[in-house]
């Protein structure tokens, strides 16, 4: 059945020459050897997305068309943010609003050129790209994002809204975009991602390496919410050190094709780390998270809930590894993915993966998957309620598990808002 | 108000109701009795529209609609109400939450105004004390952690609020000690009047004690096999089922 994918979408594919450029044309060769991935690919196997990027785009070169939209169209609601807009992976300066008072701010490619050290201690040091082709594809060719630092001891009070804007409405648009998060010891932040597009089809790749250092504290959201026509790839890698927090909420709510990675280093003791995910799916969207929760250390709390509703011809993957090395005695990790089809044609493949070489430790995963629950829906119909605003009530407050661990009081309505505005309107 | 004819009701190819007559007027109350297992459930939920069971023969006609056609929740909204025997829990939806949405879908049904949160507020205060129920537990989830006797009077609550025709209790009484009892069968008989009719599914006399019924109906394997007065819960009672079974048995 599974068409051979053709590489001929890795023709042309140029490396824009820089202080990386060494990086660069070693993540290509990378990508040349690995080639896209098929369903042959481990890591790949029940995502086709070689498949829909070869029926919908010529070659996987970053384009170079400009756009045009209003960001405040899609902006969140009341949200109080430093907001950096890029329009198919152009930093649009007047959409955006930023102080650089409590932290440093600046495109990446200029940090590089100006500062080897960033280069030389962070830059490539977690994102691999021998391990996956998008990554070696982003790390080749990508061609805007930021360097983000917080020195140390600094609580950023503002989060920092990062808006990705694809307007494909004139022709297939395909970017590229790159971001280092540097958070200090003791320092505090919370960074928004959100990607919005409009018009045909379009691709992005985004690779994001956070370090998070002693004591640090870390909210990274993560709104994918596409008019339908985005696929696209987003591979965030964090390390973290001792006693680091970090709280990751991955809400991909609509779009074409989503592959996530999520991978956190838990590399010292006293962390606390939790990842967060909710999938919305309809028609025939594809929606795959993978993660990663590796344990290098003693004494760390990993915990992570992934919830999806499949409805249609959608798909969801969700594969979640945990690593508890030799060394991390004590350590405690939960995971739980649990999944509703609304469909027939729905489908889910779920997949726990747990490696652990330490004895003393606390680690459960749990997946399911099943249909909406009769007998409650009957009981609300019994009282008068319809049976598609039972649904979406249940929905609903099957997706409230996720929503309310979200902190930040604005962004959290705003995701309630969508969430349920959905809900009722596709579902 | 309520005719029911030869009904005939099964569930994956197992007969339960096997030709059920019975006919309520306005202002009556009638008690359902009969052991476990004798389908007084299955003829509850099938009057409230659940789907499972199929119905294979039979009419049953309510306030001059055929209730048979109707989707459970317009049969709510024409005034029917089942106080489930087994209450569900729903994770992350308040009562307070359930309650506004039904009675507003409810209302808005009927061709009346959705009520706005201040009259909605007034209305629930006022339910919530002839239920003598506590506003925390109606903040809370739906049911989830609800001690059983928690879960009725919530049943009762809803009914409070929504002040259907047809008020139908299953085993409202199973699981409550007698304080809660006589509270609940208080608020069952305040909500009472010459327009609406309840059905008291019930195999204790205890509750009836309480709620007097105007008509006994002793239902055994799927069909009613002897009804009478209040008198014959009594002798139910004093007699247990045994009697029932060998007449039906040797009939
Ligand atoms: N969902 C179901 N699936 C299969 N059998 C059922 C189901 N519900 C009820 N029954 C069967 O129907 C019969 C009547 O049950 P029920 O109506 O609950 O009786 P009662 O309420 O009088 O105790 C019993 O034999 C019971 O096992
Ligand atoms: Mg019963």
């Amino acid at each position: 059945m599974d068409l051979a994918v053709k590489n001929n979408l890795l023709e042309n594919i140029a490396v824009p020459s820089d202080g990386t450029s060494a990086i660069r044309h070693q993540a290509l060769y990378s990508l040349h050897s690995l080639g896209l991935p098929t369903s042959k690919t481990e890591e790949y196997k029940h995502t086709a997305i070689s498949r829909l990027l070869e029926k919908n785009f010529q070659s996987l070169a970053v384009s170079t068309s400009k756009g045009n939209v209003v960001a405040d169209t899609f902006r969140i609601q009341n949200l109080d943010a430093h907001v950096l807009v890029f329009i198919n992976g152009e930093f649009d300066q007047a959409q955006s609003s930023f102080s650089t008072k409590e932290l440093n701010i600046q495109p990446l490619a200029v940090a590089l050129a100006e500062r080897k050290e960033i280069v030389e201690k962070y830059f490539s040091k977690l994102a691999d790209t021998k391990a996956d082709a998008f990554v070696s594809l982003n790390t080749a060719t990508w061609n805007n994002g930021l360097l983000i630092e917080i020195k140390n001891n600094v609580q950023v009070t503002k989060p920092i809204l990062i808006h990705q804007i694809n307007d494909a409405s004139k022709s297939k648009i395909i970017t590229a975009s790159r971001n280092l998060i540097l958070v200090g010891k003791s320092s505090e932040v919370s960074i928004i991602e959100k990607y919005d597009s409009i018009g045909e089809a379009n691709f992005s790749t985004t690779v994001n390496e956070v370090f998070v250092a002693e004591n640090a504290g870390l909210t990274y959201t993560l709104i994918q919410n596409d008019g339908g026509q985005r696929y696209q790839f987003n591979h965030t890698s964090i390390q973290q050190e001792s006693n680091s927090r970090v709280n990751c909420f991955t809400l991909s709510l609509n779009g074409k094709a989503i592959r996530n990675n999520l991978q956190l280093s838990l590399d010292g003791e006293g962390i606390d780390s939790h990842m967060y995910g909710l999938y919305l799916l309809t028609g025939d969207t594809l929606a795959d998270n993978h993660t990663v929760a590796d344990h290098r250390k003693p004494n760390s709390i990993s915990n992570e809930l992934y919830k999806g509703v499949m409805d249609g011809n959608s798909k969801g993957v969700f594969n979640g590894k945990i690593y508890v090395r030799p060394q991390a005695q004590k350590t405690n990790a939960f995971q739980s993915n649990r999944n509703i089809l609304l469909s027939d044609k729905a489908t889910v493949n779920t997949k726990p993966q747990l490696e652990i070489w330490a004895d003393d430790v606390k680690c459960s995963h749990g997946c399911t998957s099943g249909q909406l629950d009769e007998e409650a829906l009957f009981y609300m119909q019994s009282r008068g309620i319809s049976k598609d605003s039972a649904r979406a009530f249940l929905l609903y407050a099957y997706a409230g598990e996720v929503i309310e661990k979200i902190s930040n009081e604005t962004l959290r309505n705003y995701i309630d808002n969508l969430v349920s505005e959905r809900l009722h309107k596709n579902f | 108000m309520l005719s029911i004819k030869n009904l005939q009701a099964r569930i994956e190819e197992k007969e339960i109701l096997k030709g059920i007559n019975l006919e309520i007027k306005p202002g009556e109350v009638h008690a359902i009795m009969g052991p476990n297992g004798s389908g007084k459930s299955t003829l509850a939920s099938v009057l409230a529209g659940r789907e499972e069971f199929e119905v294979t023969s039979g009419d049953v006609n309510f306030l001059g609609k055929n209730l048979l056609e109707m989707a459970p929740e317009e049969r709510a909204r024409e005034g029917v109400f089942l106080a489930f025997q087994y209450p569900i829990e729903i994770p992350g939806v308040s009562t307070v939450n359930f309650m506004k949405t039904a009675l507003n879908q409810i209302r808005v049904a009927r061709g009346l105004q959705a009520l706005d949160a201040v009259s909605f507020l007034q209305l629930m205060k006022e339910k919530m004390k002839l239920v003598e129920i506590d506003q925390s537990l109606l903040n809370r989830s739906l049911n989830e952690g609800f001690s059983g006797g928690e879960k009725k009077r919530n049943e009762i609550f809803q009914m409070a609020m929504l002040e259907p025709k047809l008020a139908i209790l299953d085993e409202t009484d199973s699981g409550l000690d007698i304080d809660a009892l006589k509270i609940v069968a208080n608020g069952v008989n305040k909500l009472k009047s010459k327009n609406n009719a309840t059905i008291v599914v019930t195999h204790y006399q205890r509750l009836l004690d309480y709620i007097v019924p105007d008509f006994v109906h002793v239902l055994y394997k799927g069909r009613i096999v002897k009804s009478g007065g209040k008198e014959l819960a009594l002798e139910l009672e004093a007699k247990g089922y045994d009697w029932i079974k060998e007449e039906v048995e040797l009939a």
